[in-house]
C-alpha cells in the first residue's frame, strides 16, 4: 500500500505521524517528498547512509552560431524562459520547465537538450526502515521534478510518503498514485480551513482520505463537525501535550519514546488497509 | 516603500500569527499581503471586508478537438507531463507548455485560458489586505504570488502607505522565492525543534542567495532551551529579532479570530518588542 501523509497547513504533525508510523510498523519505506525542507531522516540518528544521486532537469542549449535570432523559441516558451537578443538567445534556467518544446520548435535545429542540477535524492537504512528523501538545491524554485525522482526510487509493499505542506503542484505530485491519504490537522480555524483545501485537492485526484487530529483538545471542535458532514473518518487523535512537543523538538520519534502508542499506529495502518480493500 | 516578508522554511511555526500582530501594531500604516496562496489563513484573523476580486489565469490548458484528431499519437508520445492518454487530456497533469499543439499534424489542439485562482483586495481595521486563493489542484502558485505583490504595491501607493507586510509560505521553492525577491527584510520565524533548526539554515541561505537581509525570531523558544540556544548560535546576536515564549493565548487568538497582540500576555509582549526593534532598525 502507498499511504501519503499530507496536511494543507504546515506544522500540523505530518513528520511526527510519518516517522511514528514507520517505526511502529517496523518494516516500511519512508519517502520524504517535502524536498524543500526534508526532515524525516533527522529522526533516525542511527541511519546508515546509502547511495545518493544528483537530479538534473532538461534545459535547452542554444548553438549561437547556428541560431538566426528568429524568435520562434521564445514565442513558443510558455514559461518566458528564453529571450532573444540581437547578439544571442538568453536562457533563464530557473524559469525553464524542461518541456523541450523549443528544441522541437526551432526551425534551424540550433537547440539541443542540456541539463542542470536541481537537487539530490538520498537513501539510507535505519533497521528495517528504508529512508528515501530529496533535497532541493538552495535557490532552486522547481521542486516537482525532484519529487518525481524521489518517488521513482521507491518500491516495496508498505510505502509511506511524507508530503510537503500546501495544496499546489508539489503536493499533487507527492500524493499522486497513493492508495490513501492521511490528512494531519489541528483543531483550530487554521487547521480546518487548510484541511478543507486539502480535501478538495484529494477529491479532484480521487484519492480516499482520512484524518488525524493532532494537538487535540487545544483549540475548538469545529473540525469534528466538518469531518462528520464530509463523511471523513477521524482515524487517530493525538492529544495536545508539552511532553510530545518536547520529544519532537529533540528529534526523537514520538512512538519510540512513548511505545504505548505503537499499537495505535499499527491499528491505524490496518484500519486504512481495510478501507482501501 | 519598505517590504517585510515573514517566512519560516518549516511550516506551522507561527508566520501568520506574527504577521497579524505586526499588522495590528502598525495601526493602519501598513498594507498587508498574504502570499501563502496555497493555504491562506491571514484573513481568518483580520476579518476583511472584500472590496474587489480579480481572476487569476495561470498557464494555459491544452484542449483537443476529437473531430480533427487522427489518433496519430504524436502528442501522447511527446507530452513531457504525460498528460494525454488515448485522446484525453488530464487537466491536472497538463502544465500548459504547448508541446502537444506544436507537434499535432492536424491542428486538433489549441491552448485555452485556464482560471487558476482569485486575488482579492479588502479593507480591515488594520489596513488594506491583498490576498489570494488558488483553485484546488492548480499550479503556478509563484505566478499568483507575483500578482498579489503587484496588487499590494499598487494598493499601498494608492493609500499612501510605505510599508508592506507579507505573509509568506513554508518551504524554500517557487512561491517562497516569489515572495522574497526584492524585499527589504526577511523576518524568519522558527521553532526550537530539530526540524526548525534544519529548515532555518536552509531558508537563511536562500534569503542570502537572493541578497535579502534576515532577522530571526524563535517562537515557543522555551519548549527546548538547548535547541533555542543552537538557533541563537546559528544566527548570531545581530540577526536575532526576538524570543517568543510558548503561550496558550496563541491558539486562543486563532480560535477567536483576532491578532494575538490584542489578547495580551507574554507572547504578545515579545511580539511588541520585535515590532519596536523593526522600527528602530528602520524596517518599519
Amino acid at each position: 500500500m502507498i499511504l501519503s501523509i499530507a496536511s494543507g497547513k504546515g506544522g500540523t504533525g505530518k513528520t511526527l505521524v510519518a516517522t511514528s508510523l514507520a517505526h511502529s510498523l517496523g518494516k516500511a519505506v519512508l519517502a520524504d517528498c517535502d524536498v524543500e525542507e526534508p526532515n524525516s531522516y533527522l529522526f533516525f540518528p542511527e541511519l546508515v547512509e546509502g547511495e545518493s544521486r544528483t537530479v538534473y532537469m532538461t534545459i535547452p542549449q542554444v548553438d549561437q552560431e547556428r541560431c538566426t535570432r528568429c524568435g520562434v523559441c521564445s514565442d513558443f516558451c510558455a514559461f518566458h524562459a528564453l529571450a532573444v537578443l540581437p547578439q544571442e538567445v538568453l536562457l533563464f534556467p530557473e524559469l525553464c520547465h524542461g518541456c523541450g518544446g523549443c528544441i522541437i520548435a526551432c526551425p534551424e535545429k540550433a537547440i539541443s537538450a542540456g541539463s542542470r542540477p536541481i537537487g539530490t535524492v538520498k537513501k539510507a537504512k535505519a533497521g528495517e526502515v528504508d529512508l528515501v528523501w530529496g533535497e532541493l538545491n538552495l535557490g532552486e524554485p522547481m521542486s516537482t521534478p525532484l519529487i518525481k525522482e524521489v518517488k521513482e526510487e521507491v518500491s516495496g509493499s508498505t510505502i509511506l510518503i511524507d508530503c510537503p505542506p500546501g495544496t499546489a503542484c508539489p503536493v499533487i505530485e507527492a500524493v499522486r498514485g497513493s492508495d490513501f491519504c492521511l490528512l494531519v490537522t489541528e483543531p483550530t480555524p487554521f487547521g480546518l480551513h487548510d484541511l478543507d483545501l486539502a480535501v478538495s485537492v484529494l477529491d479532484r485526484l480521487e484519492i480516499p482520505s482520512g484524518v488525524v487530529v493532532n494537538k487535540s483538545g487545544s483549540g475548538d471542535d469545529a473540525i469534528y463537525g466538518y469531518c462528520r458532514d464530509k463523511g471523513l473518518p477521524i482515524l487517530l487523535e493525538i492529544p495536545m501535550s508539552r511532553g510530545i512537543a518536547e520529544i519532537y523538538s529533540r528529534g526523537q520519534i514520538f512512538a519510540r519514546e512513548m511505545p504505548e502508542w505503537q499499537d495505535c499506529f499499527r491499528e491505524l495502518f490496518e484500519k486504512i488497509g481495510e478501507m482501501v480493500r | 516603500m519598505r517590504q517585510i516578508t515573514v517566512i519560516s522554511g518549516k511550516g506551522g511555526t507561527g508566520k501568520t500569527t506574527l504577521v497579524a500582530s505586526l499588522a495590528a501594531l502598525a495601526k493602519g500604516k501598513a498594507l498587508i499581503a498574504d502570499c501563502d496562496v496555497d493555504a491562506p489563513d491571514l484573513h481568518l484573523l483580520l476579518k476583511p471586508d472584500l472590496r474587489e476580486t480579480r481572476e487569476f489565469f495561470g498557464l494555459p490548458l491544452a484542449r483537443l478537438d476529437r473531430s480533427l484528431c487522427t489518433d496519430c499519437g504524436e502528442c501522447e508520445d511527446l507530452c513531457p507531463s504525460k498528460a494525454i492518454r488515448q485522446g484525453e487530456i488530464d487537466s491536472l497533469l497538463c502544465s500548459g507548455c504547448g508541446v502537444c499543439r506544436l507537434v499535432c499534424p492536424s491542428e486538433a489542439i489549441e491552448m485555452v485560458e485556464r482560471l487558476s485562482g482569485h486575488a482579492y483586495i479588502s479593507d480591515t481595521v488594520y489596513g488594506p489586505l491583498v490576498d489570494a486563493s488558488l483553485l484546488p489542484g492548480e499550479e503556478t502558485s509563484g505566478k499568483l504570488v507575483a500578482m498579489v505583490r503587484e496588487m499590494a504595491r499598487e494598493e499601498a501607493k494608492a493609500h499612501g502607505l510605505d510599508l508592506i507586510l507579507i505573509d509568506g509560505s513554508p518551504g524554500i521553492g517557487c512561491p517562497v522565492i516569489a515572495s522574497l525577491t526584492g524585499v527589504d527584510l526577511a523576518l524568519v520565524v522558527t521553532e526550537p525543534t530539530i526540524s526548525g533548526v534544519h529548515d532555518l539554515e536552509r531558508i537563511l541561505s536562500v534569503a542570502d542567495h537572493f541578497g535579502v537581509k534576515s532577522l530571526v525570531c524563535i517562537n515557543k523558544y522555551d519548549l527546548n532551551l538547548e535547541m533555542a540556544k543552537r538557533i541563537e548560535d546559528i544566527c548570531g546576536e545581530g540577526a536575532l529579532a526576538g524570543l517568543i515564549p510558548f503561550d496558550p493565548a496563541a491558539v486562543k487568538s486563532i480560535v477567536d479570530g483576532r491578532p494575538l497582540v490584542e489578547l495580551g500576555g507574554a507572547a504578545a509582549e515579545a511580539i511588541s518588542e520585535i515590532w519596536d526593534r523593526l522600527k528602530e532598525e528602520g524596517f518599519a
